[in-house]
């Protein structure tokens, strides 16, 4: 059956803000459904609350609305829209439970909305795991022995039923939030609380464990004439008992025979049909035991989810895009396989390639955390590489993942773990780490057996012989030696995936030589074509990765071309609104008439879509692989007559940045600000001079290499100061000291054998900075555009809520600013541009200031794409991405504005507020107040048309509920007394009653504002308990700041209770200020839902446009 | 790094480098014709597969020999190809079945394997060159392509006669429904299996057992099995199985399907590289559903020789090919592809049932 015709408006929802276990995969098929949707002659109206995403640019959908996800909103948004039908398989966890609330309160029915993709029933026989468990019996599959409680009483009881080991799992979340292990009845009762505290439903299965067993998922398709297709099986090499995000996963499937595999798709079929998901795609997981090979059936989730962004990457079969066609009435035999274009997309994606994925982890920001892998799924991030071996795509994985290390093994990171005893690296890789690999790889290279591995770790003998033929390989290469290198021994080594630096480190020579050594011997690097088919028909999409074998696959080029290199694996300080980026830059440049080459390892992301770009490798962004693939493109050019203009090295955070001189010095042209700007921005002494002699005040401030140096600083400059490693991203390890003794700690932090020595140490190339903390002081973001010609364009100044000392990514901002004036305003533009002169930027800038009593200084400033350029794009409708990549090769803003394609901001009649995402839901045990070091994994947008009712959608959008009423409790830092009364004064007129901790109290009530009660802190007998009162449901809103180290660690029990009852809890003052301002304004004009094309169109007409 | 260096010679004079694995050729020499396979599992039920005799089989997967071999998953007796070329030879298997490690399956029964070679070069060369006799082995590179250019390839062989039982012999239990005949040209254990599963009582005969043979032991039906080599060189049985053809149900898969063809007046012709995988789509042309399915063939039936009375039951979704007929009026029907899996998909299992039916529906 061709498309469906009797509906004309889609709606779909995104998944929101980037958090742990939802991350950019749901931008990548959102934005693929979008696309193909509005292909196919649909209206698609969207609803996403995340402004860093591509899916969320006003041209991927007639109506994008940047509003909370609730079902508040989106009955405001099918009230305005009226779409004919609903998908609700491409956002997420997020987007089905939304989709059942929508249901639940008689939205769908009420405005006659279909469900398309997936039925209600469907999606809550897959998600209720008594259901879903009940459904895999009916159809035979074995499932663990199980029951379902809604109480302790009834857990425990349950727990002697199933008997231990076993596992909890809460009902209705994403990620495995809320699941643990337990093995005995005292582990048992914590995790079954964790798990009913966690479950929105108060609902956990309690099932056998079957921790040790072999995982697999399946990625099934289904159109609605029943077709199903496998597109891929992954088998995951850390066993059952890590959440398969946080596993090490491979495609296909290594160690299932043919039999044991098609009883598992055949299990996989009756699942998708017995569930009834009637079209698109869904991720079925399975246990095997390797004793018996007795498989069993984990779960199900009957929408495209992380593994099958994965899938589609690794197979070159888009899912998402495909599903979208399926669930408006195309049938799998009807869709075209892209990459081949001759044959139809119902077949089953062959590959001829082993493809890795590694999961990274953030627990060095997070303090307080255990980086231990469970059931919960901690990771923040995920690289995936590809290699014509295991091996291969293991070590490029390896070095993907950005954690300092080249491979397995053979490089400076490896000191470590062969400082211990085989025993003691055998007892560590009993417990699942980030680092489980290494301590295994540490362990055999001591001659454990890989019977002894396999029984400490789970991990299959298959991969631990494989590892193994890695210890062996090196050995050998060590015994061969440099000198004593064959052309086949180069071509072992590099088809094993060793990077040149670890060969040059086993050596002892320089990577360079190891490098003329190889390709005098002739070896070089091959790339090879993802094609769904292993060959089988030609491709026409060229998605590469490369290998060392005979024969290379790089097509000529014949135009020219720009390269442009990704951000790698998503991280803290380093996410989506990258990607977001150099995706616009393939599009600008694309639309300019250059071919396109996107360099990255991501595979939750748009970039590594293969649509996004002319051409695709993914590979990892080391300066080998990245070399190489300019090397490549250059050699195709001189075959077909195209030239490489450059390398966009600006758009993907610090990761290519810091490839840029080692390209320029390679040969190949790095576009936009040159490398020595980029270099004279980041160092301190040169970056003072120009600041001084452009007349641009800085907080004063020095470099320190030891912390003697850094005392010395600060006795010149006065206490707090801040304290910052060089070249860092996301204020890792940056800290506010207030004394010397806090000082000497925080620069013992920095050296290479200090806890944060993973950074790189401190030495006179990589000083710390020491800067003068200014109290108080507002900070202001800047986001810049220059062109060669000089002209600057300032693309948004944004304020932020929080005070200077939150980092900048975790505080929230609006556009335009609230609170500052003209005067400071004209100070802060006059600034950027005399700095984006002398800098001479070509593309984009960003500067961050502090502004306090209204003068004006600088902080810092990043001659690159910020990680607010997506915000600032949509609250202003100018793509700042776009408009850079442009002006990098060379056109002018007049030149663009002439032929239309920059148009003037839209402002005046909304304001817009971005606001940051913790994850402190998924990691209790963190405090959560703000700091200089960012921890936020993504950010909302809130948009209306005024501030306050812009901040209080930000707030919703990120979780944050404000009240409307009720009990505010106030426990203020000395510091934010003055401020705080203001804020209290506000609560009062808006009606909340007041409750606050001993000292608040008597300053509220000696200023005569009313307390009606007093709250015991931590220690004190008199007065209502915080924890007590919190939990009791009393208390709708906590402002608890801290400041110091004593406070901090003070109010953090008050700040832990508020996550774990879900109350609003505010850590700043301003915030505070800003949150009253947003209930009054609140309670003035309901807030409105309107579409990004609405608020862009009010703009350009009021600017008379 | 300890291996020994050997290396492939195609006819046409292309070279690949890689090492010898399994057993050692005496002659250092081994010729075929080459073809590749792109399944992802299923390598010892490939191996074994009678049909690839005549032929050296690279796989497209590059780790081969991962989970070994094991005691239920050969398709004979005995391996009938002439050698396996792959990327990587696994070198210790990890599976609760496994009983042996592919390399000492090859060993045991005398395949010589080639290691180390590009094989997606391989493929890709072929897929334009089409399949074309190839050599492998220690020897040097001029004895290699002598070697290769003096195989025949496939075309003209009646290789079902080498790979055929000598005897007949029965397989199932004798109470079943139906006792069936089934020529073996080559057949799979897998196809046994689903006959006797479906309720079949088999016994199974030569390749070159005249019709009245048959007739003679008045079965239920007969089946036609898969085989290797040039449908059109097995004319004893494409005779017989013409005067089989209206007496009873009959039912063929692969090379039996070209033999029943063949045998109803069709022509057969040779596809430039075969199909040789797992997941190729095929759609069933009465209900318009998509199976996706196990073949190995490089031979099919020409659409336009189809006498009048048989319909194209399935077409191969990526090239159109005729995947299976059907003669209503002779009660006779095949299929190109294979249903039985082993290895590969199971979603083409009702043909068996289908069979079962039509046997039923004579009785």
């Amino acid at each position: 059956m061709p498309r469906r015709d009797d509906i004309h408006t889609i709606l779909l929802i995104g998944s929101g803000p980037i958090v742990i276990g939802q991350a950019c995969e749901f931008d990548y098929s959102g934005t693929q459904a979008c696309r193909v949707l509005r292909e196919e002659g649909y209206r698609v109206v969207l609803v996403n609350s995340n402004p860093a995403t591509i899916m969320t640019d006003p041209e991927f959908a007639d109506a994008t609305y940047v509003e909370p996800l609730d079902v508040e909103t989106l009955r405001r948004v099918i009230e305005n829209e009226r779409p004919d039908a609903l998908l609700p398989t491409l956002g997420g966890q997020t987007a089905l439970n939304l989709t059942i609330e929508l249901h639940e309160a008689g939205v769908l029915d009420e405005f006659g909305v279909e469900l398309i993709g997936a039925r209600i029933d469907a999606i809550q026989t897959a998600e209720d795991r008594r259901r879903f468990k009940a459904a895999m019996q009916e159809i035979g599959l074995s499932v663990p022995a199980s029951g379902t409680a809604y109480t302790l009483e009834e857990a425990m009881e349950i727990a002697e039923q199933v008997g231990f080991p076993l596992i909890v799992r809460p009902s209705f979340i994403l990620g495995g939030g809320g699941t643990g292990i337990a093995h005995d009845p005292d582990e048992f009762e914590g995790v079954a609380s964790r798990g009913l505290a966690a479950s929105p439903v108060s609902e956990i299965l309690i099932e056998r464990s079957v921790e040790g067993w072999k995982e697999y998922e399946l990625e099934v398709m289904r159109d609605h004439a029943d077709n199903v297709v496998v597109v891929c099986a992954i088998e995951n090499v850390d066993a059952m008992g890590v959440h398969t995000g946080d596993s090490i996963t491979v495609a296909p499937a290594q160690t299932l025979t043919d039999v044991e595999y098609q009883t598992m798709r055949d299990a996989a079929f009756a699942c998708i049909r017995r569930i009834g998901v009637d079209t698109g795609g869904s991720n079925i997981q399975f246990a095997v035991n390797p004793i018996d090979g007795e498989m069993i059936v984990i779960e199900m989730n009957p929408r495209v989810s992380r593994s099958s962004a994965l899938a589609s990457k690794a197979t070159g079969f888009p899912i998402a895009k495909i599903a979208a066609k399926l669930a408006v009435g195309y049938t799998l035999d009807e869709v075209r396989n892209d990459i081949t274009r001759e044959t139809p997309a119902s077949f089953e994606p062959t590959i001829d390639y082993v493809v890795t994925k590694i999961p990274r982890w953030a627990f060095e920001k997070l303090p307080g955390t255990t980086p231990v892998l469970g059931t919960m799924m901690q990771s923040v991030g995920e690289v995936m590489a590809i290699g014509r071996t295991f091996l291969e795509s293991l070590q490029k994985a390896l070095r993907s993942l950005e954690t300092g290390r080249m491979g397995l093994n053979c490089d400076p990171g490896e000191a470590p773990l062969d400082a211990l005893d085989l025993e003691e690296l055998v007892r560590a890789s009993a417990v699942p780490t980030p680092d489980r690999l290494f301590e295994v790889e540490a362990a055999l290279r001591k001659f454990a057996s890989v019977e002894r591995m396999h029984d400490v770790t789970g991990i299959d003998p298959w991969f631990l012989d494989q590892l193994l033929q890695l210890v062996e390989a090196r050995e050998e290469l060590s015994r061969i030696g440099f000198a004593g290198m064959s052309a086949r021994d180069w071509r072992d080594a590099k088809q094993l995936g060793f990077a040149d630096s670890q060969l040059a480190y086993l050596w002892g020579v320089a990577e360079a030589e190891v490098r003329a050594a190889r390709t005098a011997a002739g070896v070089r690097v091959t790339y090879k074509t993802v094609d769904t088919c292993a060959a089988e028909f030609a491709a026409r999409t060229p998605y590469h990765y490369g290998t060392y074998e005979d024969e290379d696959e790089v097509a000529p080029l014949t135009r020219p071309a720009v390269v442009i290199l990704g951000s790698g694996p998503n991280r803290i300080g380093q996410g989506v609104e990258f990607d977001y980026c150099c995706v616009h830059a393939a599009f600008a440049l694309s639309e300019a008439g250059y071919e396109t080459v996107m360099v990255n390892c991501n595979p939750e992301t748009v970039s590594t879509d293969y649509d996004t770009s002319d051409r695709l490798f993914f590979e990892p962004l080391t300066s080998e692989d990245v070399i190489a693939v300019c090397d490549a493109l250059t050699a195709a050019g001189q075959v077909g007559g195209g030239r490489v203009e450059g390398v966009v090295v600006s758009l993907g955070g610090q990761t290519p940045l810091k490839l840029a001189s080692l390209l320029a010095d390679a040969g190949h042209g790095v576009l936009g600000t040159s490398p020595a700007s980029i270099d004279l921005a980041e160092d301190r002494d040169r970056f003072n001079q120009l600041c001084e002699r452009l007349g641009i005040p800085q907080p004063p401030g020095g470099i320190a290499a030891t912390a003697e140096a850094a005392v010395e600083v600060a006795s010149r400059i006065g206490y707090p100061v801040l304290v910052r490693p060089s070249y860092v991203l996301g204020g890792r390890a940056m800290e506010i000291v207030y004394d010397d003794t806090e000082l000497r700690r925080a620069m013992g932090e920095l050296t290479v054998t200090g806890s944060l020595g993973r950074e790189g140490g401190l030495s006179a190339e990589r000083p710390a900075l020491v800067d003068r903390f200014l109290e108080d002081a507002t900070e202001v973001d800047v986001d810049a555009l220059r062109d060669s010609t000089g002209e600057v364009l300032i693309g948004g100044i944004m304020e932020h809520i929080e005070e200077a000392g939150v980092h900048s990514g975790d505080s929230a901002c609006a556009i335009p600013p609230p609170t500052l004036d003209a005067g400071v305003l004209a100070t802060i533009e006059a600034h950027t541009i005399a700095l984006a002169g002398a800098l001479e930027v070509v593309g984009l800038l960003n500067v961050q200031y502090a502004v306090r009593d209204r003068q004006v200084w600088i902080i810092e400033a990043n001659p690159r794409a910020s990680r607010t350029v997506p915000f600032v794009s949509k609250a202003t409708g100018v793509p700042l991405a776009k408009i850079a990549a442009r002006l990098m090769v060379g056109e002018s803003l007049a030149e663009l504005r002439a032929n239309g394609y920059l148009r003037e901001p839209a402002s005046g009649g909304h304001v817009a507020v971005k606001e940051a995402v913790l994850p402190f839901q998924r990691f209790p045990q963190v405090d959560t107040i703000l700091g200089p070091e960012m921890r936020s994994t993504g950010e909302v947008m809130g948009v209306d048309r005024s501030f306050g009712l812009a901040f209080v959608k930000s707030q919703a959008a990120a979780g944050n509920r404000l009240p409307e009423g009720g009990t505010v409790f106030l426990s203020l830092a000395d510091r934010d007394k003055r401020l705080g009364l203001l804020a209290a004064r506000r609560f009062v007129e808006l009606g909340f009653a007041l409750v606050a901790t001993a000292g608040t109290a008597a300053m509220l009530e000696s200023d005569g504002v009313p307390v009606s009660a007093v709250v015991a802190k931590v220690g004190e007998a008199e007065g209502v308990d915080a924890i007590d009162l919190i939990a009791s449901g009393k208390v709708d809103l906590v402002i608890n700041t801290p400041r110091g180290r004593g406070p901090r660690a003070d109010g953090a029990h008050i700040r832990r209770a508020s996550l774990q009852h879900g109350v609003a809890c505010i850590t700043t003052v301003a915030a505070g200020l800003a949150a009253a301002q947003g209930i009054e304004a609140r309670l003035e004009h309901r807030p409105e839902a309107r579409s990004l094309q609405e608020y862009h169109r009010d703009g350009q007409l009021r600017l008379g446009l | 790094m300890n291996r020994e260096a050997a290396q492939l010679v195609l006819a046409d004079g292309e070279v690949f480098e890689g090492y010898l694995a399994g057993a050692r050729a005496e002659s250092g020499v081994v010729a075929g014709e080459v073809v590749f396979n792109t399944a992802l599992s299923g390598y010892q039920e490939i191996v074994t597969d009678p049909s690839y005799a005549g032929q050296i089989i690279t796989f497209t997967y590059p780790h081969i020999g991962n989970y070994g071999v094991n005691v239920d998953d050969d398709e004979s007796a005995t391996p009938r190809l002439r050698g396996v070329v792959m990327r990587d030879l696994a070198r210790r298997p990890s599976s609760w079945r496994a009983t042996d490690g592919l390399d000492g399956f090859f060993r045991r029964n005398h395949v010589s394997a080639l290691a180390g070679i590009d094989t997606r070069r391989l493929t890709r060369h072929l897929r334009d060159a089409g399949a074309i006799p190839g050599a492998f082995g220690t020897a040097d590179a001029a004895t290699l392509l002598a070697a290769a250019r003096a195989d025949g390839g496939t075309d003209g062989r009646d290789l079902a006669n080498e790979v055929t039982t000598r005897e007949p012999y029965l397989v199932g239990p004798a109470d079943a429904p139906f006792y069936v005949v089934a020529y073996d040209f080559g057949i799979k254990t897998s196809i046994l299996r689903q006959l006797v599963a479906a309720g079949c009582h088999v016994e199974v005969v030569p390749a070159s057992t005249p019709a009245a043979d048959v007739i003679a032991r008045e079965p239920d039906g007969v089946f036609l099995s898969n085989g290797p080599g040039d449908p059109s060189a097995v004319d004893g049985a494409i005779r017989a199985v013409g005067d089989l053809l209206g007496e009873m149900p009959v039912f063929g898969i692969c090379l039996g399907h070209q033999i029943m063809c063949l045998a109803l007046g069709a022509r057969t012709f040779k596809l430039r590289f075969g199909h040789h995988g797992a997941n190729h789509p095929v759609r069933r042309i009465e209900t318009g559903r998509v199976e996706i399915t196990s073949q190995n063939h490089n031979y099919a039936v020409d659409a336009e020789s189809l006498p009048e009375g048989s319909v194209v039951s399935h077409l191969n979704l990526n090239d159109g090919d005729i995947e299976g007929v059907q003669t209503p009026g002779r009660r006779c029907f095949s299929v190109q592809y294979h249903p039985e899996a082993g290895p590969g998909p199971h979603d083409a299992r009702y043909l068996f049932g289908e069979f079962f039916d039509l046997m039923r529906e004579a009785s």
